[in-house]
């Protein structure tokens, strides 16, 4: 049901209108899409009521394409071409991927990241999150009665640069507008505390069905300060179905099952471990294609033990996070459980002795991230009010580094550093007259560059030649508020600057994301440049709109000549975003952009003074 | 009147230029300042503020980190204050001090070798405690007495200590994993 919004009687819509922002949790087994109606953030339901969309895409061959539950029940049915879990190819090469023999999909090893064969071609992981993205999309648009300004998707805090990127490609494929990644467990912090007032030093233990988080978070006035992070981005519930269906497999003494008998089974085996956090024993039962029939008994105590060493190996990351952090368990105010895999009671009661209390349970582990993600979706799209003053500090999980001689990572950003950040390193010619340098950069926390993974990949061309030693390359590493690096170097000592931008190399490049959208609309039948058209003019219009606000709040910074000429290029956006050449309003985009600059940095001036000022009167008061 | 992105971190959290630091005023400093510049408060402005913002936020926590810890505090001072501590240069330290050095590094080893978990953390404790010593004398030399030739080899001491404080981090690490 879409509800209309009604302003206040004497305040125009315009320009602080309500601009329509979700928060997205894009899960291993569910997601869902949530956002802020209000002020509440409330998950956004499928016309059967239900919020939790399974996330299963199943590909046809008449080319059409199947999200959820549907899709779900067609496993067993169509196994090939129903892709379950795949969050965890995300920004994966086959080598990365594990228990890939129980998968029953057709791998295709692409460079960087894998892709999966279905009936109707390569798919990459990138464009099935695409899918269950759309279909979130499209149950929000209708929902909430509008074009979306923009959404957070969560992400596991344990992902790295690659498994970042792709989901960030996923959503733009979806044609959202990412306002921001989230970190997954820093999504339910801001959910618990903000609706607790919570203040102190808290842990989120996040399981989900195929990552597992640790985040180590201060809350202090409004303030979420990320102390440390840890996890595993390849450990989550779906292990121990996948344990449980080895042990059936091996009780069973059946031959190496087909593709549709090992899904149906691992739905057994899932079906039975949900039951088991309710009861003390579950059946699994079910008769296989290949005549032989399952038909077994598992209690809550052997569960329990064939699955001990998964629950162990979430126990070192605890440690090292609080490491990090310099802090004991006990120093711990409270732990807050996120995650369909924490509902299993040997995990309570792991993490329950870990940290010498219970953990809280006073919230639905499936929906805090997707609650916290649209609260964090609402405040960035501008629809704060003033009693939602508050502030997010996170951190990126792995440390990032280049490849130096010999094969070694030599660390630039370290681990557990808060965003956003740049570091600068400075390297130098080994041989007389060379002209260009080759960099190699990686992320995590081994020494071997060869144990870490590999990011990208580039050359520095012309430098001017000099004698060994004599040249001094700077290279930077900057990662944003979504934790994405981009790195630059640049040539100090010559006049001359060679310089270089780039991007890690795994994820898709524009034109790759530009080729799959325009072969989803040739499909569809859609019309690619009236599509084209249409998101420029959004874009154009949220500037406009943005600009507006802008100048609404901080005009008088401006003197008249300047504010004339600002207020001239919004209206000139306004009136070419009305026609319909394509290339014009992009200019007109860029145009409003650079002609911003100038007000922007008052702007940040006037920010900084009043931050000042604001420490003059504490410093009165104290 | 435009405040300048390169300005110096004490004056950019207004504290004063010193190496004993009131850690309570810069946490707030710090807090109050990322409230304004941080990339999310600015999220739904046009990319020139989006950009300025990014520079800010990063700027901002390159000045706390720096500020926050001792070591990094008193090499920010001394390169303030023109000195070039000779830290990749001047290795030369004195006998007593390698030889200390070279003890505490069998000890780790020692430690570590036979997995022994609360030997790593008493040593741990011990060199902390060390480190505060040195860091008192780094006190005295950079805020009462502006000595700094001898602010520089307490800062390189306080380097040695830093690098075998995070050998037994990663031994610890590596015994608990």
């Amino acid at each position: 049901m879409a509800l209309l919004q009604l302003s206040e009687p004497g305040q125009s819509a315009a320009p602080h209108q309500h601009r329509l922002a979700v928060g997205i949790d894009l899960g291993t087994t569910n997601s869902l899409v949530a956002t802020v109606r209000n002020g509440i953030a409330v998950c956004l339901n499928d016309h059967d009521g239900k919020a939790m969309l399974p996330s299963v895409v199943r590909y046809q061959a008449d080319g059409s394409v199947v999200v959820g539950r549907e899709a779900a029940l067609a496993q067993t049915r169509d196994p090939r071409n129903t892709i379950a879990s795949v969050k965890r190819f995300m920004g994966r090469g086959l080598k990365d991927v594990t228990h890939i023999e129980s998968t029953p999909y057709d791998f295709v090893d692409a460079p960087g990241m894998v892709k999966l064969r279905t009936v109707v071609g390569p798919r990459s992981p990138v464009e099935v999150s695409a899918e269950i993205l759309k279909v979130l999309r499209a149950r929000a648009e209708a929902s909430l009665g509008g074009e979306l300004t923009g959404a957070v998707i969560t992400v596991p805090a344990y992902f790295d640069d690659a498994q970042r990127q792709a989901t960030k490609d996923a959503a733009s494929l979806a044609g959202l507008n990412v306002l921001r990644l989230l970190n997954e467990p820093t999504a339910a912090a801001i959910a618990y505390g903000l609706d607790n007032a919570a203040e102190g030093v808290y842990a989120v233990y996040d399981l989900g069905g195929g990552t597992f988080d640790i985040s180590i978070l201060r809350l202090s006035k409004g303030v979420f300060e990320v102390l440390a992070t840890n996890g595993d981005a390849a450990l989550g519930g779906d292990d121990f179905d996948h344990r449980l269906f080895c042990w059936c497999l091996d009780r069973a003494q059946i031959a190496p099952p087909s593709a549709m008998d090992v899904r149906r089974l691992l739905g057994k085996a899932r079906e039975a471990k949900e039951l088991l956090s309710h009861t003390e024993e579950a059946a699994v039962a079910c008769q296989l294609d290949s005549g032989e029939a399952v038909n077994l008994t598992v209690s809550r105590k052997v569960f329990s033990e064939i699955t001990t060493n998964l629950v162990r190996k979430t126990l070192a990351p605890l440690r090292k996070a609080l490491r990090d952090a310099g802090l004991k368990p006990e120093d711990i105010k409270g732990v807050v459980m996120v995650g369909g895999a924490t509902r299993m009671p040997h995990v309570q009661r792991a993490v329950a002795e870990f940290f010498g209390q219970e953990p809280l349970t006073n919230l639905d582990p499936d929906r805090v991230v997707a609650l916290g993600a649209a609260k964090q979706a609402n405040a960035l799209a501008g629809n704060r009010s003033a009693d939602e003053d508050w502030l997010l500090l996170d951190v990126i999980p792995l440390s990032l580094g280049l490849e130096t001689m010999g094969g070694l990572s030599e660390k630039v950003i370290p681990r557990n550093s808060t965003i956003p950040v740049a570091r600068a390193q400075e390297f130098t010619t080994y041989k007389d007259g060379q002209t260009a340098m080759a960099f190699h950069v990686v992320q995590g926390e081994r020494e071997l560059v060869s144990d870490c993974r590999s990011l990208a990949r580039f050359e520095l061309r012309g430098i001017p030649p000099m004698v060994a030693g004599a040249a001094r390359i700077r290279v930077t590493f900057q990662v944003d508020a979504d934790g994405l690096l981009s790195v630059s170097a640049r040539e100090m000592s010559s006049g001359v600057e060679a310089s270089v931008m780039v991007k890690p190399s795994y994820g898709l490049t524009d034109e790759e994301i530009a080729g799959m959208l325009r072969s989803g609309y040739d499909h569809a039948g859609d019309d690619m440049s009236a599509r084209a058209l249409r998101e420029q003019q959004v874009e154009a219009s949220r500037l406009v709109e943005a600009t507006r606000q802008a100048l609404a709040d901080d005009g008088g910074l401006l003197d008249d000549a300047e504010r004339a000429k600002v207020e001239a290029l919004v209206a000139q956006l306004e009136e070419t975003a009305r026609g319909s050449d394509l290339a014009a309003i992009k200019r007109g985009v860029s145009t409003l952009n650079k002609g911003t600059e100038h007000f922007a940095s008052l702007r940040m001036d006037k920010s900084i003074r009043s931050a000042l000022a604001g420490q003059k009167i504490d410093e009165l008061e104290v | 009147m435009s405040i300048d992105l390169h300005k110096d971190y004490f004056d950019l959290f207004g504290l004063p230029r010193t190496f004993r630091i009131d850690k309570a005023a810069l946490e707030r400093s710090y807090l109050g300042l990322q409230q304004q510049v941080h990339p999310d408060r600015h999220a739904h402005l046009p990319d020139a503020d989006k950009r300025r913002a990014l520079q800010w936020a990063t700027r901002v926590n390159e000045a706390f980190q720096t500020l926050k810890r001792p070591l990094s505090r008193a090499r920010y001072l001394l390169e303030l204050a023109g000195v070039d501590a000779g830290l990749e240069t001047n290795t030369a330290m004195s006998p007593a001090f390698l030889m200390e050095q070279m003890e505490w590094r069998e000890a780790v080893g020692d430690a570590s070798d036979a997995a022994d978990l609360d030997a790593l953390e008493a040593l741990h404790r011990r060199l902390r405690h060390h480190a505060q010593e040195i860091e008192g004398a780094l006190a005295a030399a950079l805020d009462d007495d502006a000595d700094h030739e001898a602010a520089a080899e307490t800062v390189r001491r306080l380097m040695f200590l830093d690098k075998l404080d995070q050998e037994i981090e990663d031994a610890l690490a590596a015994l608990e994993s």
